[in-house]
């Protein structure tokens, strides 16, 4: 009766078992540092321009939306705060994150799709190497480490977007009051919450995206739907948890 | 040549494979057994299972009832670690090539040499076993080239060569020539029967073409004259005995010599049949 929950039950244990044997894998030899490396290259190098051009305008963005609100109510010093607040909690880490997952959960997913209908994944495990050690584990670590680099630029290069409208354009604050106050709103909480989460969403695009990717089956056709499939996965995915992990953090 | 007494190097005992999304099992009670030296032609429509089957006989897939022994040892329950240490001793050429599309031609053929287990040549070992592999493809002049850059027949000579890299005892081709021009599948069999008859390996072949068949069983190298001659019987110049197999979706239709192939009733054997050349 329930058969129609059987298939989605599937994948989610497949993807269960994948992360285990993902993470279980950077604890184990051989280390593909060459990998690792590349990959860092690939998503960090890669999706920085972009990252900080969205974060600089996210920052920009809010300092002109709040102005007059703030104006309204006297409290237009409060600017900084309510900038970097937003930025560090959120914004930062949930609009880079789905930057990534665009470009890098399909990068991977496709690669990955591609070799493994190209039989490149069948040929590893018949040469005598994991495909998990040497494509997920890489991806994995690679993601983790860069992701919250990226949204620690991306926040400050939105503040710096914030301070650019906040100040010298519309005259709200100024640099003094707008840095300090950026500076002093954030609490230990805040930034916990803000590098957790990059590091969470990491986790979620790099086994999405390599989850998707060897899964692919029938040809071609099947590395473009893995690959439309890792990007809106890993994007609801990034909104449910950053709800949650919100909602974690607010109940601290 | 040694005539010891031919151990079996792969058998299939009953074997059983079902996809979940297949309203068919793509393996429904195969059993055969391959001796060693001998070579194994297998035919079979589009997905009647001959890609699966070559997966299920080193492991890369797990059937969900029956046994798979290679080299003697039962590998249905193996662990993939395990299974590293057996799948050395195969050479596999992939439908699809399953060529690394990051790693040039030569990291390409020095890869099994490089990463099997057991398998620990300095460097300069590791390049003079690729230049000689690829040279008995006659492919040694494109050691940089990615895989992009080649032909699809180079291509498939250089799985060839990755294949039969390592030397091992037995070596699995799918399909090696389908989507090829005549003349260049031509060119590959001769390097599949090449490399059968220098090393003396046990040889399994897919093939949709009876000609391919044909030539595995009727023609030898020669490796006085370097030249493919046709296997006469007597004058211990016959090549190794060749039996064919037919599947037809998932089940072994025909099991046999090539005069019993040749002799067959069944419509669908005979299908394969019609375009003999030779
Ligand atoms: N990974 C897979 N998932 C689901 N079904 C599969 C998978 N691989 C193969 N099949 C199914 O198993 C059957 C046998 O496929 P197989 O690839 O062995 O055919 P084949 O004999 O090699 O055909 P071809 O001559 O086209 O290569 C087909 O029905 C196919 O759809
Ligand atoms: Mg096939």
């Amino acid at each position: 009766m329930l058969d129609f929950l059987k298939p989605p039950v599937l994948a989610f244990q497949e993807f269960f078992l994948l992360a285990g044997r993902a993470f279980r894998n950077i604890f184990r030899k051989p280390h593909y540092f060459d990998d690792i490396s590349l990959q860092m290259d690939l998503i960090g190098v890669g999706s920085l321009p972009i990252v900080a051009l969205t974060g600089f305008f996210t920052g920009a963005i809010m300092a002109l939306q709040m102005s007059r609100a703030l104006n309204q109510y006297g409290a237009a010093s409060t600017v900084g705060q309510i900038v970097s607040i937003s930025l560090v909690r959120e914004m930062g880490p949930v609009l880079s994150a789905l930057l990534v997952a665009g470009r890098n959960a399909s990068g991977i997913a496709s690669e990955l799709g591609s070799m493994k209908v190209t039989e490149q994944i069948d040929a590893m495990r018949a040469l005598g190497t994991d495909p998990i050690q040497k494509l997920v584990t890489p991806r994995l670590i690679a993601m983790c480490i860069v992701l919250p680099l990226l949204v620690v630029i991306a926040d400050f290069i939105g503040m710096i977007g914030g301070y650019l409208v906040a100040c010298p354009l519309l005259k709200l604050t100024t640099a003094t009051q707008y840095w300090s106050s950026a500076w002093r709103a954030l609490e230990y909480n805040d930034i916990a919450q803000g590098l957790l989460k990059p590091f969470v969403f990491a986790v979620v695009i790099s086994l999405v995206g390599c989850f998707y990717g060897i899964r692919t089956t029938g040809g071609t056709q099947g590395v473009g739907l893995a690959t439309t499939r890792a990007v809106v996965v890993s994007s609801v995915w990034i909104f449910v948890l950053t709800f949650f992990i919100g909602k974690l953090f607010v109940s601290l | 040549m040694p005539e010891t007494h031919a151990e079996t190097v792969l058998e299939f005992e009953d074997v059983l494979l079902q996809f979940p999304e297949g309203d068919r099992p793509a393996l429904d009670g195969i059993s055969f057994a391959l001796s060693a030296g001998h070579s194994c032609v297998i035919m079979g429509a589009a997905g009647s299972g001959k890609t699966v089957l070559l997966k299920t006989a080193v492991g890369l897939l797990k059937p969900d009832a029956g046994r798979v022994h290679l080299f003697g040892e039962e590998i249905t329950g193996m662990t993939e670690k395990e299974l590293f240490h057996l799948r050395a001793k195969v050479g596999i050429l992939f439908q699809e090539g399953g060529l690394f599309d990051s790693l040039t031609i030569e990291e390409n053929v020095a890869y099994p040499l490089v990463n099997q287990p057991g398998a620990h040549y300095p460097p300069e070992e590791v390049h003079r076993r690729v230049v000689e592999a690829l040279r008995l493809v006659e492919l040694e002049r494109t050691l940089d080239k990615f895989p992009s850059e080649l032909s699809g027949g180079m291509r498939r000579r250089v799985g060839i060569a990755r294949a039969n890299v390592t030397e091992p005892p037995l070596v699995l081709y799918d399909s090696p020539t389908a989507g090829l021009d005549p003349i260049t599948a031509h060119t590959i069999m001769g390097f599949i029967i090449k490399e059968r008859d220098t090393k003396n390996t046990t040889t399994v072949m897919v093939t949709h073409r009876y000609q391919d068949g044909n030539l595995l069983a009727k023609y030898r190298y020669n490796q006085v004259t370097g030249r493919l001659e046709r296997a006469t019987s007597g004058a211990g110049a016959a090549g190794p005995p060749t039996r064919f197999m037919v599947l037809r979706q998932g089940k072994l239709v025909f099991e046999g010599t090539q005069q019993e192939l040749e002799a067959s009733a069944d419509s669908y054997v005979r299908k394969f049949l019609r375009s003999v050349g030779g």
